[in-house]
């Protein structure tokens, strides 16, 4: 079994719980002395860095949230200046402030090993041609993975978001082993491949390594009976960095988080309370070594455990569980983040639309699509076509302008939206994730 | 081997090392670097038992040695040599290593001291050479390797230096380090180096500590470090302008 980073990885409890402490409480002292928001937060709760004497202690810091985030957009969290920044990145959300994201040469470098990390606790090696079928832009993905990719020796096809028949010539082509995408593309190119009468068999594919989505083990076999491959969860947030975070091993019971660069805790969503390990709530997590955009106490609004036991893989990092639902209505569509508020926000700006609307989800043929049906004022409902056509042409630009993604626009009367309504709830996922 | 946890120590009012948290493990060269009075001496002083601490623990191999006197604490192996060398002016090089194993002195260590005392000659060639001279005699550099070699004398597992690299020369400097850097690889020696003169120590230290009013405000590698802009800035007197635009 080969680990990347074997001393940090199979770092004896003890003496990864005293690096934590150290590097918890430098990373204290540093927010307090170089993030004005931070320093408010802290002093506007009577709280100098020196309490901080404990993992205890911690917890009766204040959270950072989403807000914060944007209240401070686009770079009020960051703790150097921007000339040492070499990096941004924003997140997908879809809000009018993402969130932008910095980072100094060493957090690249601690990136790039971090990923090169969950390479190798799922087999991937240096032997390897990795197809990155990630979208290469802001999004921290394909980024994250291409480094670290690089960073273990890997052969990188920067595959990133070209049509799925160029992609799967690249694979037969170039011999890739192993895909690194989002679970639903896998699932998507399993079938284009069926379409074109290529059997997966006859590929070189081994191996596939996927994230940015929640996805449940029906899936991840489903996945791995139709490519004949064998599929590896990781987990990344891109406040804190994106990929990286956590990954599976060999034995897939959860994936190990990076404790000695993240400090992860569980919370009840509803009361902020600390729960004890194994509880299930919403994951909470401290960056320790980021140096350009450090954040305490993060609530990531991502739903887990976390299990404290020895793994058989050797590492001592503790496990979370595969994530399987959010504590917001946050739908996650092809690894972009879309926040069904905006929806509203969008509809209330153009002229004629009414701030009635449904979202459903659905998944055909493995392809995510959201449908927004929304409620338009009666004269409207014209009898010209063209109009109307090009009527929902503008709702739909608009929307997915917003939105980063596609979407389908529907027109329905007041009262019929009214109906549906009653019957189902204004955001419907029917996905089987 | 030895690990702070949550430090404070204080004199009379004044809070001077505030919830300090650091490790050193085994054959590790750590070094910990800041300016004037941010409490970089006053944490050895803590470490050695001369300085109490008000609360937090000081763990050597597990056990809690914050309560205990500096002379117990030598007996549990770790030895300082002080800033400003404190050597016994009027005493001989000889005089003065024999003195460094006074906590071992009996019959039945006789043999043993001699042995030790060989092994710092072998070590420090130069005070071999000046065995009969006065320890005031001596320039900078040789009264810092005695310094060292009286550390030595009573074997200890860690070894505490204060700024080794004071008031000598560049060149003396390099040389003062790379001999320091030997005994972590050729006796195995954990080495806790505390320093002003942050790129001599950086670069021979394994990690380092930046210590800024009495908090650590970050910890790392030492070649993580040296490419810290901040420490740059700070310690290095890289980019002097100011930055923030």
């Amino acid at each position: 079994m080969a680990y990347w980073e074997e001393q940090s990885e199979c770092c004896p409890r003890e003496d990864l719980e005293q690096l934590q402490l150290e590097r918890l409480q430098s990373v204290i002292n540093r927010v307090y002395k170089n993030v004005a928001f931070y320093r408010a937060l802290f002093d506007g709760e009577r709280i100098v860095p020196e309490d901080v004497g404990s993992l205890d202690a911690f917890t009766k810091l204040p959270f950072t949230t989403k807000k914060d985030l944007e209240k401070n957009y686009p770079y009020g969290m960051f703790a150097v200046p921007l000339r040492e920044v070499v990096r941004i990145h924003t997140t997908t959300d879809t809000i009018d402030t993402p969130t932008v994201v910095g980072y100094t040469a060493h957090d690249l470098k601690t990136w790039s090993d971090l990923v090169a990390r969950f390479l190798l606790s799922g087999g991937a090696s240096r032997d390897d041609v990795i197809q990155v079928s990630f979208h290469y832009g802001l999004f921290t993905g394909a980024f994250g993975l291409h480094h670290g990719a690089e960073k273990i020796g890997a052969s990188v096809i920067p595959a990133s978001s070209e049509n799925t028949e160029k992609q799967i010539r690249i694979m037969q082509d170039y011999r890739t082993t192993v895909l690194v995408s989002t679970p639903s593309y896998a699932l998507f190119l399993a079938d284009t491949l069926e379409e074109m009468g290529i059997d997966p068999k006859q590929m070189m594919l081994k191996k596939g390594l996927f994230g940015g989505e929640i996805w449940s083990d029906k899936t991840r076999a489903d996945i791995q009976e139709r490519l004949y491959i064998e599929a590896f969860d990781n987990y990344g947030v891109s406040e804190l960095m994106g990929p990286g975070i956590a990954g599976e091993c060999r034995e897939k019971q959860g994936l190990h988080i990076v404790e000695d660069h993240v400090l992860p805790e569980i919370i009840d969503p509803e009361t902020g309370e600390s729960l004890p390990p194994g509880k299930t709530g919403e994951l909470v997590l401290t960056t320790l070594t980021r140096e350009a955009f450090p954040l305490v106490r993060y609530r990531t609004g991502d739903i887990t455990s976390l299990d404290y036991g020895t793994c058989a893989c050797g590492r001592t990092m503790v496990r979370m569980k595969r994530i399987e639902r959010r504590t917001d209505d946050l739908i996650i569509i092809k690894g972009i983040n879309v926040d069904p508020h905006q929806i509203e926000k969008v509809l209330l700006e153009i002229e004629g639309c009414e701030p009635h609307y449904q979202v459903i989800v659905r998944r055909e043929n493995n392809r995510d699509h959201l449908v927004v049906n929304v409620a338009v004022s009666e004269n409207i409902f014209f009898d010209e076509l063209r109009l109307q056509e090009s009527f929902v042409e503008k709702v739909r630009t608009a929307l997915g302008r917003r939105l980063n993604v596609r979407v389908d626009v529907k027109l329905m009367e007041r009262k019929s939206l009214e109906e549906s309504l009653k019957k189902s709830p204004k955001i419907v996922d029917s996905r089987e994730l | 081997m030895l690990r702070l946890q949550n430090l404070n120590t204080y004199y009379g009012e004044i809070h001077v090392l505030k919830n300090i948290s650091l490790h050193i493990q085994e054959g590790e060269m750590v070094t910990l670097i800041g300016a004037n009075g941010a409490g970089k001496s006053t944490m050895l002083n803590s470490i050695s038992g001369i300085v109490g601490a008000k609360s937090g623990a000081i763990l050597y191999n597990g056990t809690d040695i914050s309560n205990m006197s500096p002379d117990r604490i030598v007996q549990q192996g770790i030895s300082q040599v002080p800033e400003g060398r404190q050597l016994f002016a009027p005493l001989s090089v000889e005089d003065n290593l024999r003195l460094g194993a006074y906590t071992r002195y009996g019959k039945e260590n006789k043999k043993e001291i001699q042995k030790d005392l060989e092994t710092v000659y072998a070590l420090f060639p130069r005070l071999k050479e000046r065995e009969r001279q006065y320890a005031g005699t001596l320039s900078g550099g040789e009264q810092q390797m005695l310094a060292m070699g009286r550390a030595l004398m009573c074997r200890p597992k860690l070894l505490i230096l204060d700024e080794p690299s004071m008031g000598l020369a560049p060149l003396i400097i390099s040389e003062i380090f790379k001999t320091i850097a030997r005994l972590r690889d050729t006796q195995k020696t954990t080495l806790f180096v505390v320093e002003q003169n942050a790129r001599v120590a950086l670069k021979y230290a394994d990690r380092g500590y930046v210590m800024e009013t009495g908090k650590i405000m970050l910890e790392g590698n030492s070649r993580d470090l040296l490419e810290n802009k901040e420490v740059q800035r700070a310690y290095l007197g890289k980019q002097k302008k100011p930055i923030w635009e």
